[in-house]
């Protein structure tokens, strides 16, 4: 029989031929290379976040292979001489196996932890950019209750993690963790009882959370991912106001091949970030605080950042129990359930509540600098003001150590600082607001301020401006309308320098010529200024 | 490369005859963005000519970031594999192992992904495209036809015409709804007041329970099961004290750990005026010592640190600050109930014993505490 002559050059095309045939990919298939992304360096925070959670999910994976999720004890005899013969639960063991006796061990757990501690930031920094522009407004609603709802699961799948080696430090935060379960009321005995297993710390809890840990918060995390990234592609990305773009456009590059190779570089950055520092910064060294015992605690016990705002929040609430007959409510309840509780789900009625107040229905792509909108800004930097104040109260005895400041006048500054900072931080930047909207309307109706004092025949001196539109027949400026981004206001944002010249010892090409923004209108060159030749 | 400027609404130009064999490729791809209703703003190449001096430079600095990589990758495995990595006490190699290992493989990764970048941001045209969003619902008469097909589905189901179906559905899956919930749920229910072999639950009780311990009373004992004579706290200072049971110095008794203070006699004095002036507190203390629960009240840390010139014991967790002198009351921070006083006796042979357990429920408050 004659073997058929099989054309190489056409294969691809008969395979990809008869792989729409039958899944039918051709259209979207181009849709998706061709779908068009808006780019700024504020829509990466997010990035951050997945890219995080990917390593997480790497080095966790490897970590499972070698840790021991059990509270059974055991006798400690590895290559740390100096816990050698300590009782010790085999969870705490294990992790201590996996920083000494694995060869890479401690790198790929210290790259969990820095990943981790990366990936709860870059979802606070990433929501802190979605409220500020007013990304969550219609139809984004329910994608900002779902970031919300990931915060809220990252501090859980963080906290869990943080318990698992079963060291000094974590066994203390369960303590606490318990005791906050025992704060509420009516229930609280009973719930502490059914987490732990009966009475504290008992022999399951690490079991527990270990599979919290892996399995059920990261199946959660991964389908709610999964959801808002989704929702993103979906919806389309929100963009900045600018030259071409509207409400109802997307004006950016194609998703292939330029959009997801930056990406896809920035990935391999973030990933280089969480190397570095977990080769070269120490992240809980659990050797150091040795096996949890309910007797032992140091001075200065941290727990990882995320969690200091509740930390914080615990040590400055006033010594306040509620009695009710032969009942009590602890003061633990307020801050720790009532406090966390509403922290994560008050903010997740906010798109509807601002839509509310403002009786908006309308879809919004085009996102608003905060400046623009100073009520919410204000209202952000209020929240900020009190998260940030609160994350350094969790720190307050370090404070007071390093500073030599008295505790318990940290204490009070926590108390006073919670009530006072965050009104003092929403009328700040509600004027800063102000301010900056008004200097702008100012350089839109009068020009850059070049910086040029000219003297008039009369004696006068005047600041030259340079219009940034057309002027009249006076050389006066014509008032431009303010268009919600960026206005130049200095000279060298309007094209004034001549521009960079590539090249470290020797231009590498000619330079070009200065380059004109549809946005912003070339400037006039040095001829047509009048050059000061006298003055008296 | 091609400089394309267009004009108005992609969607406005023509469509192209996909069969004319003059097209070129890239007028394909325009074509193709036409219908996704793309409009190619800018696409220009980002160097003046072909095989031009700057692009060259460009790709050299690209071959030279993905070298590096290369290279910082095979390092990270050839010191993952010959760098001595076994831990020894001691200032060692080994201390630098993790370091190598994560700057040789950040360097790898940030070579990667500087030169994707470039590649991306430096080689590839320069490029700005506008496309149409499509916001809002779809046309008013697919809304109604799918709304309409919704309702009728639930019209062919007829629950509303069948009240029969209603209540039976009702009664049918709300017990198969619970009897799934229920080994969960149940499983995890604990009673933390039921009592645990004749004794008072676990939730009221310590280590220090003579009960638990066939009646005798519990030695004080270290952190090692030795018991503790008086004489071996020096004045001014203090030992935490397990209950002298087997695994008394354990996790398992996590409410157990005791602060026992040998106070100063001035100091004393003062301490037993309050303590016989409290009900509960009353002849607990043994000569000028005193034990305290060492479980703060507040959220169940070691309140461990003992200040002898003030008699205060804080919390390092949250600051809480107790009077030593007067039976342990709060003074500062976010506790609200003193810590329990343990009753201190000598046995014959001349060690510490707890009278009997706290006469106060050790440990954070809860709603229920007595």
């Amino acid at each position: 029989m004659k073997r058929r002559k099989v054309d190489l050059a056409q294969a691809p095309a008969d395979i990809a031929r008869g792989v729409d045939e039958r899944y039918q990919v051709a259209t979207p298939l181009r849709a998706i290379l061709n779908k068009v992304f808006p780019d700024h360096w504020s829509f990466l925070l997010g990035e951050i976040a997945l890219f995080s959670f990917i390593v997480l999910l790497l080095t966790g994976t490897f970590l499972t292979l070698f840790f021991d999720p059990s509270m059974k004890e055991v006798v400690y005899n590895g290559s740390y001489t100096s816990l050698r013969g300590v009782p010790m639960s085999a969870a705490y063991e294990s992790a201590m196996n996996l920083s000494f006796d694995v060869r890479g061990g401690l790198f790929l757990r210290q790259m969990h932890h820095w990943a981790a501690l990366l990936f709860v930031a870059a979802i606070v920094v990433h929501m802190a950019r979605t409220f500020f522009t007013g990304a969550f407004r219609k139809p984004r609603e329910a994608n900002w209750a779902i970031g919300v709802t990931l915060f809220l699961l990252g501090f859980l799948e963080g906290f869990t993690g943080y318990s698992l080696p079963d060291d000094g430090l974590s066994g203390t935060g369960l303590r606490i963790a318990s005791a906050i379960m025992l704060s509420i009321p009516v229930a609280g005995t009973w719930i502490s009882a059914a987490v732990f297993g009966g009475e504290y710390p008992g022999d399951l809890i690490i079991g527990r959370f270990y599979i919290a840990h892996v399995l059920l918060i990261p199946a959660i995390l991964l389908a709610l991912i999964a959801v808002h990234v989704g929702l993103v592609f979906k919806q389309k990305h929100t963009q900045w106001p600018g030259p071409m773009r509207t409400n109802t456009n997307v004006v950016g590059e194609r998703m292939f091949p330029r959009y997801v190779m930056k990406q896809g570089g920035f990935f391999m950055s973030v990933f280089g970030v969480i190397a570095l520092m977990a080769g070269l910064f120490q992240i809980n060294p659990i050797w150091l605080f040795g096996p949890y015992s309910a007797a032992n605690v140091s001075s200065a016990s941290q727990p990882d950042w995320y969690v200091m705002f509740m930390d914080g929040l615990l040590r400055v609430m006033p010594n306040w129990q509620i009695y009710l007959g032969p009942y009590s409510i602890p003061p633990l309840f307020w801050p720790a359930v009532v406090g966390l509780g509403a922290l994560t789900t008050v903010p997740m009625f906010y798109p509807f509540i601002e839509a509310r107040r403002h009786k908006d229905k309308a879809i919004h792509n085009l996102l608003q600098r905060p400046r623009d909108n100073p009520e919410r800004t204000a209202i952000g930097a209020m929240a900020f003001a009190f998260f940030i104040w609160a994350t350094l109260m969790g720190g307050n005895d370090v404070i007071a150590d390093k500073f030599h400041i008295s505790l318990n006048a940290m204490t009070w500054s926590g108390r006073i600082g919670l009530l006072v900072l965050p009104p003092l931080a929403y009328f700040v930047a509600f004027r800063v607001c102000l301010g900056l909207q008004m200097h702008d309307r100012e350089v839109l109706a009068h020009g850059v301020e070049t910086g040029i004092i000219r003297r008039l025949p009369s004696g006068q001196f005047v600041e030259v401006h340079q219009p940034l539109g057309p002027t009249d027949d006076h050389g006066h400026p014509i008032p431009i309308e303010y268009g919600g981004w960026v206005v130049p206001k200095k000279m060298n944002r309007v094209g004034a320098l001549a521009p960079a010249i590539k090249g470290f010892f020797f231009p590498v090409e000619t330079p070009p010529e200065a380059p004109v923004s549809p946005g912003m209108p070339p400037v006039t060159g040095p001829d047509d200024r009048e050059e000061i030749t006298s003055g008296h | 490369m091609t400089t394309t400027h267009d004009g108005g609404n992609g969607g406005s130009q023509p469509p192209v005859d996909l069969s004319d064999p003059r097209l070129s490729r890239f007028d394909i791809v325009k074509e193709g963005l036409r219908r996704d209703d793309i409009e190619i703003v800018t696409y220009e190449s980002q160097f003046p000519g072909v095989n031009s001096k700057a692009e060259k430079r460009v790709v050299r600095n690209i071959a030279i970031l993905l070298i590096i990589s290369g290279l910082a990758g095979l390092a990270f495995v050839v010191f993952y594999i010959v760098w001595p990595w076994e831990f020894k006490l001691g200032d060692t190699k080994s201390d630098y192992f993790t370091p190598i290992l994560g700057v040789s493989l950040a360097i790898a990764l940030f070579g990667l992904g500087l030169a994707i970048l470039a590649w991306a941001k430096k080689l590839l045209p320069h490029e700005v495209l506008i496309q149409h969003r499509h916001d809002g619902g779809a046309t008013p008469d697919e809304q109604l036809l799918t709304g309409q097909t919704m309702v009728y589905v639930a019209e062919e189901l007829g629950v509303q015409r069948r009240p029969l179906l209603k209540g039976a559905i009702a009664i049918g899956l709300a017990p198969l709804g619970i009897a799934a919930a229920a080994p969960l749920i149940g499983g995890l229910i604990k009673n933390p007041h039921k009592p645990e072999n004749g004794q008072n639950p676990p939730l009221f009780r310590t280590g220090f329970d003579p009960v638990a311990n066939n009646g005798q009373l519990v030695r004080l004992t270290r952190d090692d099961g030795t018991p503790v004579r008086p004489e071996d706290v020096s004045t001014g200072g203090q030992m935490t004290v397990f209950p002298g049971i087997p695994g008394g110095a354990t996790n398992e008794y996590a409410d157990s750990p005791t602060l026992l203070i040998h106070l100063r006699p001035e100091d004393a004095l003062v301490a037993r005026e309050h303590a016989d002036a409290d009900a509960r507190n009353k002849g607990s203390m043994f000569g000028d010592y005193v034990a305290y629960s060492k479980v703060c009240t507040h959220a169940g840390c070691p309140a461990s640190l003992y200040e002898q010139q003030t008699q205060r014991l804080l919390c390092p967790c949250h600051q809480s600050q107790f009077m030593v002198t007067r039976n342990a009351q709060p003074i500062f921070g976010p506790a609200t109930r003193r810590l329990p006083m343990l009753p201190l006796e000598v046995d014959s042979e001349g060690f510490f014993v707890a009278k009997s357990d706290f006469k106060d429920t050790v440990g954070p408050d809860f709603w229920e505490r007595p």
